[in-house]
């Protein structure tokens, strides 16, 4: 089995698949007279396709435009203030995802708080904070819940676990995010013209091919859901030029060997058992319609938000366009901060902190070459 | 949006499972995936196994690039 | 003697003197040139080069390796690198009080051991004990003394077309230390690089004049020390991402954190850049030592008027690298 996932890397085979993604798009060029543009909503398909240098190869072919999922990135700032100002009560532990630790807050990060000597832990996996809050019954746990649909099932997984172990010391901060409600949103305001979108492949896993029809059913675009290797990328951005070309839209399910057309029911029950639709702010859009989670009022006590009185603060302003480069309306490079006075060893906004933000990924893959 | 990383199960228990990943091992939970096989391989996420990767479908999508490739050489695009 | 160090340990009274003579005489010898409050050391001809670095690894022992070996190897490597024949080293330890002796005596132990493979003395020592909490079990500094037994040049000559060589596998020592520390829930069967290669670098010098500089990538891995040689000459290097070695286990382990190996710590390997003609002499020569044997020719001077570092990704598309900016940490998205 290794042997045929590490073909999604050779170079005999993504060599050629390169020159021919780039020579559909010159087709497609011919006829449009204009480049294809499709939108990556995914961060870790921004982060994969700078990387492997896909998205430099084909800057004259194809448009390939960073959509919302990071989920450091579209996490809007009122939210992240509130996570750090957790880190200021006394008798608690903040356990994070390490994606979290570097983020500006509007007065400190994360891990200038642990500097300071605020017990901050770094998790790998979401699970060890319940072990954290079984050894530390003295102290509150609480887990900064991020993330989209892969990682949300995780995160009912800890409400399951300290449930059943009848914690009164364990809490999560919510601020999740859903893939369809943002993505509605782009299509309905008409701000970003788009050919298709490159599906997550890893959301998908839990939300199954079939939760994408309504792009198709409702808006008349096309989706192909893409895997994270390099060949994997290339033949999903090739089928989605060639749908571009044929003027057709359908949802191409192109990561077959882990996607189903269902997609992961245990995860999903499990996330409903425990979390209900609410709205959300998202990072320079506002707020949309039920386009997250929460906890349900009958486990409230495993609320953060409910169990702690953190006073919401107007954020500080900053020149920082994250907002814009989140929705596809401007690149990286064109906002006036980028690789100046915000670099990834000095961020200030979260795009340039995630591994997977769009500015980020531009600043650390496409920036100096030549 | 998310990490996922293929990892192949090398001891299974009740909840949770040993996983390699070329040499390296670590515990992750199988809840989401109740029917995955020792020897399976997995796609992890944030400590769990979140899907079990078909080997059937993947070999094809191998078959599938290779034609791609093949085909490139002898006929024309559209 | 009591099984652990106290403050009494360090007063400079009875039990340092045990000390001195039960752990550090008895592992280091009791040179000519130690006696005195100073060691007394002959004048060589020539330039000597001098070196200090401190190790605060946490854990103290780890695959592959200890606090004390790494003591040893990073500052004889330091010189090593320099072109400089390493000869004497100088060490001072801060040991936290409630330290276990038998600890203590593995690690000078361990120091003993690796200063003898490099061909070194150690002769001058001191020893602090502070309070509980005062350090975190055991801090070591090391200074290092050589001599430059040849001229070397101050600004390498580089020239388009020059060879990069690293000495073996990548980020070994990074996720040996990581994954011996156990909070992230990984295993792995990876050990520590860390050597001395001095003896290696010999090896390579004297097969080639033509050698331009070496490093020795620790902190900021590969990546951070080749963007400091690019930007300090003005240099543009291109690494060719597939000949870069890097073992399974590194690799797997890096995938399931999100992390970068050629941001990962080494402490056995060496950058060596040459000019094309020799390097073949060059990766010959190293790969007959064990420190060597996975030694390859990872890239090349490609640009000798801009300074940036350069990586062909499996692709065949180029792009830029740069430093590591802050601390790696696991992530999942």
């Amino acid at each position: 089995m290794r042997e045929i996932l590490n073909q999604s890397s050779n170079p005999e085979i993504i060599k050629p698949m390169l020159e021919l993604v780039m020579e559909k798009a010159e087709m497609f060029k011919q006829r449009f007279h204009r480049k294809p543009v499709f939108m990556e909503v995914c961060g870790s398909h921004t982060h994969a396709l700078a990387k492997s240098g896909i998205k430099q190869a084909l800057k004259e072919y194809v448009r390939l435009i960073s959509g919302p999922g990071c989920p450091v990135c579209v996490t809007d700032q009122r939210s992240i203030d509130s996570m750090i100002e957790l880190s200021q009560g006394e008798n608690r532990i903040i356990c994070t995802f390490g994606d979290m630790m570097r983020v500006p807050g509007s007065k400190y990060s994360l891990m200038e708080e642990r500097t300071k000597g605020k017990d901050v832990r770094v998790l790998y996996a979401p699970t060890d904070a319940i072990k954290i809050a079984e050894d530390n019954p003295e102290q509150e746990i609480i887990f900064l819940g991020i993330g989209f649909e892969t990682t949300i099932p995780i995160l009912a997984l800890l409400m399951q676990e300290a449930e059943k172990k009848q914690l009164t010391n364990f809490s999560i901060w919510m601020t999740t995010k859903l893939v369809r409600p943002v993505l509605e949103y782009l299509l309905q305001s008409g701000e970003v013209a788009l050919d298709g979108f490159l599906l997550p492949g890893h959301v998908s896993i839990v939300l199954g091919e079939e939760n994408y029809s309504f792009l198709v059913d409702d808006y008349h675009i096309s989706g192909v859901i893409a895997g994270f290797e390099p060949a994997e990328l290339l033949s999903s951005v090739q089928k989605l030029v060639q749908l571009a070309y044929d003027g057709e839209a359908k949802i191409i399910n192109d990561y077959p060997s882990v996607v189903t057309k269902k997609g992961n029911s245990a995860a999903r029950n499990l996330m409903a058992r425990y979390f209900e639709e609410c709205d959300e702010a998202w990072r320079g859009i506002g707020t949309i319609a039920k386009s997250g989670l929460d906890i349900k009022p009958a486990y409230r006590q495993f609320n953060a938000k409910l169990k702690f009185n953190i006073k919401q603060q107007e954020p500080r302003k900053t020149k920082c366009r994250c907002g814009e480069i989140i929705v596809g309306k401007i690149d990286p490079e064109e906002c006036p901060l980028f690789g100046k006075a915000c670099t990834p060893r000095k961020p200030i906004g979260p795009c340039m902190v995630s591994d997977e933000g769009s500015c980020s990924a531009a600043y650390l893959f496409m920036r100096g070459l030549g | 949006m998310c990490v996922g990383v293929p990892a192949k199960i090398i001891e299974k228990h009740e909840y949770s499972a040993v996983v390699d990943v070329m040499g390296s091992q670590t515990n992750v939970g199988i809840i989401f995936v109740p029917e995955v096989e020792l020897g399976d391989y997995v796609i992890v996420h944030a400590g769990q196994a979140i899907s079990i990767i078909n080997e059937q479908y993947a070999k094809e999508s191998v078959v599938e690039w290779r034609k791609m490739v093949d085909a490139r050489n002898s006929e024309p695009i559209f | 003697m009591s099984q652990t160090i106290n403050l009494a340990h360090g007063d400079g009274g009875e039990l340092t003197h045990q000390l001195i003579q039960d752990v550090f005489v008895k592992a280091f010898g009791n040179n000519e040139e130690s006696k005195f409050d100073a060691a007394i050391i002959p004048v060589q001809q020539g330039k000597i080069a001098v070196t200090t670095d401190s190790f605060v690894v946490k854990p103290l022992f780890f695959p592959g390796g200890s606090i004390g070996k790494l003591a040893i190897s990073g500052t004889v490597n330091d010189l090593a690198v320099s072109g400089a024949k390493p000869l004497y080293l100088t060490c001072g330890f801060v040991i936290e009080e409630g330290f276990a002796l038998k600890d203590l005596k593995t690690i000078v132990q361990d120091m003993a051991d690796e200063a003898k493979k490099a061909g070194v003395l150690l002769v001058a020592g001191d020893t602090k004990v502070v309070e509980r909490g005062g350090c975190d079990g055991l801090f070591i500094n090391t200074t290092g003394i050589g001599v430059l037994t040849k001229e070397t040049e101050t600004v390498p000559s580089f020239e388009v077309g020059d060879d990069v060589i690293i000495s073996g596998t990548l980020g070994d020592h990074g996720i040996a230390i990581l994954t011996s520390r156990g909070d992230l829930g990984i295993k792995s069967a990876v050990e520590s690089d860390c050597a001395a290669l001095n003896t290696m670098l010999e090896k390579a010098t004297a097969v080639s004049k033509q050698v331009r500089i070496m490093r020795d990538p620790t902190r900021g891995g590969l990546t951070t020390t080749l963007v400091e040689i690019a930007e300090d000459f003005g240099v543009t290097i291109t690494l060719e991402e597939n000949a870069i070695p890097i073992k399974d286990g590194v690799r797997g382990a890096c995938d399931l954190l999100g992390y970068d190996p050629l941001y990962l710590a080494n402490e056995g390997k060496a950058i060596i850049v040459v000019a094309h003609d020799d390097g073949d002499k060059v990766l010959e020569a190293i790969r007959q030592l064990p420190e060597g044997q996975d030694a390859e020719c990872i890239g090349k001077v490609t640009d000798t008027s801009k300074g940036q570092l350069l990586i062909e990704t499996p692709l065949g598309v180029k792009r830029a690298l740069h430093r590591l900016s802050g601390v790696m940490l696991p992530r999942i998205c």
